[in-house]
């Protein structure tokens, strides 16, 4: 089977700055793929590569089996919601959405039909007439994906899609972007620096440090199994545990990480000192001070909380440790 | 690198839209520096050649001397030219210049302040839009219309003279035209008219660009300052001015620029002592005297020289 | 210091706020008042009588026509000149990066930095030299090359707000350069364009010291003013000429500014 989007070596380097090396990228066909990383990590680079607004300076892509490299974006059958949705603030709504359409010389009764309906998709139908500046930032969200989406690409490219949205309204979208992408079935390439966003709406993450792809995987993969100590950091709120501390607790000599909501208070284990406690509403968050090293452990609701600076004993099991490739 | 992959349907790459724009488009994506040359050509063989071309053309000019005896230009390079521009009559024309632009920024900068705060801080939503164009209006129109309305103005038998004998103060504008240096016959022909004039034509161009620095100040700024314990003086001193400084900065260019090179207003409302633009204007019109011509066009060029080298370091220019 | 005192109170600050507005304005309004004067041979104030006659023979002077006439063409032929190149520079500066952007920006500003009369006898110098006889050419050449400026600023300013993103979109949506400028480019700009042109047009209508230069046995409008400010001939009619453009230069002003006013203000730096 052919992949979506297919990158072999590829590099892109400004002058000194090397913003994408090496990167090879596998994204299958119909999958909900997201680039996570930190911002200058490369994500929106490499988003820019596949939509055609870069070149690579060495390597290889590919859009389903075809050579990509040298072609001008217009000549993509790929699309973007930008950032910061860059509606044409000249032209209304529907005209918006059928701009794609109109400059590859669709006639105006089959566009605006088209138009119309993608308005529909994406749960704006009737606001045509309207401009892009009487519209709130959520309704700019959805029509920019509208206008990507009417031209029925091949790969959607999402960049930072949600990064403006407030807190109720971004998950809301999450929730419908992801049942969108389900029906169309359609690719969708998005990039993002809330690891949040990443876990709950892709198939598969890869996250990138300094212009390169430290692990790929499954959201629960990663969460679970971070390769490195930046993925673990990045990734999840997971304690992580430094070769000495392991060594004192009966283990290798190896960082490892630790996911807060594996860690029990028990009566038997090592002993922590309890330096604050939050509550989060689903959860009471404690950090703890183990072998001068600060844990975090998550109690379920409903559960005891100890009071600060009482000691407690914790405990795990050991499948819950997980060893990285880190050196120590 | 082939691009041109055929348009099936549902492939992810597209034709091209063909023909010769496409083509052309084409090629502009593939090497962007082409189109930026073509967009540069007209404006900089225009500029670059008409406009510095004449001017270094004049500039080599200065370096040439008139033949005393003959009267005709010699096409041998000597520095004899700027010799005799700094000589007396000449050098006081330079001073003299150089004084009156001075002043006039000033006087301009103080005027101007009051008028740009208040357009910056106090006005609101319509008031602004009228202190806008009561600005631009005056800057935009016609130079010499302003100028022939103060020799209306400044006229021994104009307003100026009539306010001062209805207000029985007659004798005042008597002393003050009878002021050694400053006075003379009437308003219209003495340097206070001079000065005024000037003053009034250049005032926008100081106005604009201190509103436009003042309207930079984050408001809360001046809240901090305040709630910091500043007394309103202090606020002024002290956050205030430094932050509206580059924008009088970048006025003071224009005022001074301006009054530096003028020839008209002190040709017609004034006494008969020459500032630099006239002294270029006689120099090679009527005397016939290219090379001190050119010689005294290049001490505004100079004195502007320095003057925007110590705007940049102000940080002017972010203000213009 | 007397500013001081106006953050204080600000009545004295609104004193001296409309008392440099009135400073602004109270000559121009001068002008309305002696176009009606029935006094021809001297300033004096008051106007003994007031009489609307010098407008029939001010409409009846050939000179005023021609002159007029002149200063039409050359300022239309000199915004067009100084649209096309002020609208190339500007696209090239702010939609690309390269070295000697800031270069070429300090070449358009030039003209207008420089005092008139260095552009005036430079010019003046180049033709005798190339033996250019003086012509409508030459006065449009100079004019564009200082009209260039205020296009020029008002076209960076609203790219500048025009964000990049935009014409990336439009590229992304399958249009190729000669569509995005045609459908996104032009219709943002486009405003900012009719602005600058306003702007060269009134620059160039009114301008005087350049023209003296360039002008030769030809007279503009201004340079007839001149002539009649250094030797009066019949002062009401330049009254009534100075009335009319007044009124002539304030409309492409006041249409500049509503064609900008969300968002840039008309480049006023640029005159």
């Amino acid at each position: 089977m052919t992949s979506a989007v297919l990158f072999r070596k590829v590099s892109r380097h400004f002058g000194p700055v090397r913003a994408v090396d090496g990167v090879d990228l596998d994204v299958g066909a119909g999958e909900f793929f997201a680039m996570l990383g930190p911002s200058g990590s490369g994500k929106t680079t490499c988003l820019r590569l596949i939509a055609g607004f870069e070149q690579p300076t060495a390597g290889h892509i590919e859009i389903f089996g075809e050579r990509a490299e040298g072609v001008p974006p217009y000549r993509r059958n790929v699309n973007t919601v930008f950032q910061d949705y860059a509606l044409f603030p000249h032209l209304n709504i529907l005209d918006n959405v059928a701009y794609g359409l109109m400059v590859k010389g669709v006639g105006e009764v089959e566009r605006m039909k088209a138009a119309e309906q993608a308005l529909e998709m994406v749960k704006l139908p009737g606001y045509g007439r309207r401009r892009p500046g009487q519209l709130s930032g959520g309704q700019r969200q959805r029509v920019a994906l509208a206008r990507a989406l009417v031209n029925k690409p091949k790969v959607l490219l999402l960049d930072e899609p949600l990064g403006a949205l407030d807190l109720k309204l971004r998950e809301q979208m999450q929730e419908e972007l992801k049942s969108l992408q389900r029906a169309l079935g359609i690719t969708f390439v998005f990039v993002t620096h809330d690891q949040g966003e990443a876990l709950s709406m892709a198939d598969r993450v890869a996250v990138f440090n300094n212009g390169g792809i430290v692990q790929q995987g499954s959201p629960q993969d990663i969460y679970r199994r971070p390769k490195s100590r930046f993925v673990a950091d990045f990734v999840g709120s997971s304690n992580l545990l430094p070769p000495d501390v392991m060594v004192s607790l009966g283990g290798e000599r190896r960082w490892a990480s630790l996911r807060p909501e594996a860690v029990r208070l028990a009566s038997e284990g090592p002993e922590a000192l309890v330096e604050n406690v939050s509550f989060l509403g689903s959860a009471t968050r404690l950090a703890v001070d183990l072998h001068r090293t600060r844990l975090h452990v998550m109690l379920p609701a409903g559960a005891e909380v100890p009071a600060v600076g009482a000691p407690v004993r914790l405990a795990w099991s050991a499948e819950d440790i997980h060893y990285m490739d880190d050196a120590a | 690198m082939t691009a041109l992959t055929v348009g099936k349907p549902h492939s992810s790459i597209l034709a091209g839209r063909g023909g010769f724009a496409g083509a052309l488009s084409d090629a502009f994506w593939r090497h962007p520096k082409l189109l930026l040359l073509l967009m540069l050509a007209p404006p900089l063989l225009w500029l670059g050649i008409i406009y510095v071309g004449s001017l270094l053309a004049l500039l080599m000019q200065s370096f040439f001397a008139i033949d005393d005896f003959s009267g005709v230009v010699s096409y041998e390079p000597t520095l004899a030219t700027y010799g005799q521009l700094l000589t007396g009559t000449n050098l006081d024309i330079i001073l003299r210049t150089v004084l009156m632009a001075a002043l006039v920024t000033l006087t301009s900068a103080i005027i101007a302040f009051p008028i740009a705060y208040y357009a910056a801080r106090y006005a609101k939503g319509r008031w602004k839009a009228f202190f806008y164009l009561g600005v631009m209006l005056p800057l935009w129109s016609s130079y010499l219309v302003k100028i022939y309305a103060w020799k209306l103005i400044l006229a021994k038998e104009g307003i100026v003279t009539w306010i001062f004998a209805k207000l029985n103060l007659s004798f005042v504008l008597d002393a003050i035209l009878s002021l050694p240096v400053v006075g003379g016959n009437s308003l219209s022909v003495s340097y206070l008219g001079t000065f005024l004039v000037f003053v009034y034509v250049w005032l926008p161009y100081m106005i604009l660009p201190t509103q436009a620095a003042l309207e930079r100040v984050p408001r809360n700024l001046i809240e901090a300052s305040a709630d910091l314990g500043a007394t309103p003086r202090q606020t002024f001193r002290t956050v205030l001015l430094p932050l509206a400084l580059p924008g009088i900065v970048a006025g003071s260019i224009f005022t001074f620029s301006l009054t530096l090179g003028d020839y008209i207003i002190p040709q017609i409302i004034g006494s008969s002592r020459l500032f630099i633009g006239q002294a270029v204007y006689a120099q090679q019109g009527t005397a016939g005297n290219v090379p001190l011509a050119a010689a005294f066009s290049v001490v505004p060029i100079v004195i502007m020289g320095i003057y925007l080298t110590v705007a940049k370091r102000l940080g002017a220019f972010d203000a213009l | 210091m007397r500013s001081d005192q106006n953050l204080r109170s600000p009545i004295l600050l609104k004193i001296a706020a409309a008392g440099g507005l009135l400073f602004l304005h109270l000559p121009i309004l001068l002008i309305f008042v002696y176009a009606f004067t029935t006094e021809e041979k001297s300033y004096q104030w008051p106007p003994p009588g007031l009489t609307t006659r010098w407008l029939a023979v001010a409409w009846n002077r050939p000179d005023v026509w021609s002159a007029l006439t002149l200063s039409v063409q050359v300022a239309c032929i000199a915004t067009a000149i100084a649209l096309v190149l002020g609208t190339l520079c500007a696209a090239a500066v702010s939609q690309t990066k390269f070295f000697g952007r800031e270069a070429i920006s300090l070449l358009v500003i030039l003209p207008i930095a420089l005092p008139g009369i260095i552009t005036g006898i430079a010019l003046r110098s180049a033709f005798s030299l190339f033996d250019i006889p003086f012509s409508v050419w030459t006065i449009v050449l100079g004019h564009a090359t200082f009209c260039v400026v205020v296009v020029y600023n008002n076209a960076v300013a609203r790219f500048r707000r025009t964000s990049g993103s935009l014409i990336e979109a439009s590229m992304d949506l399958g249009a190729d350069g000669f569509q995005t400028f045609r459908h996104v480019i032009l219709p943002n700009i486009g405003t900012a364009l009719l602005a600058g042109g306003m702007l060269a047009f009134a620059l160039s209508f009114d301008e005087v010291i350049v023209t003296t230069f360039t002008g030769g046995q030809q007279a503009t409008l201004p340079i007839w003013m001149l002539e009649e400010l250094i030797r009066p001939r019949q002062r009401p009619v330049t009254n009534v000429v100075a009335m009319v453009v007044v009124l002539v230069t304030f409309l492409p002003i006041l249409a500049a500014y509503y064609l900008t006013r969300d968002g840039d203000q008309i480049a006023g730096s640029g005159k």
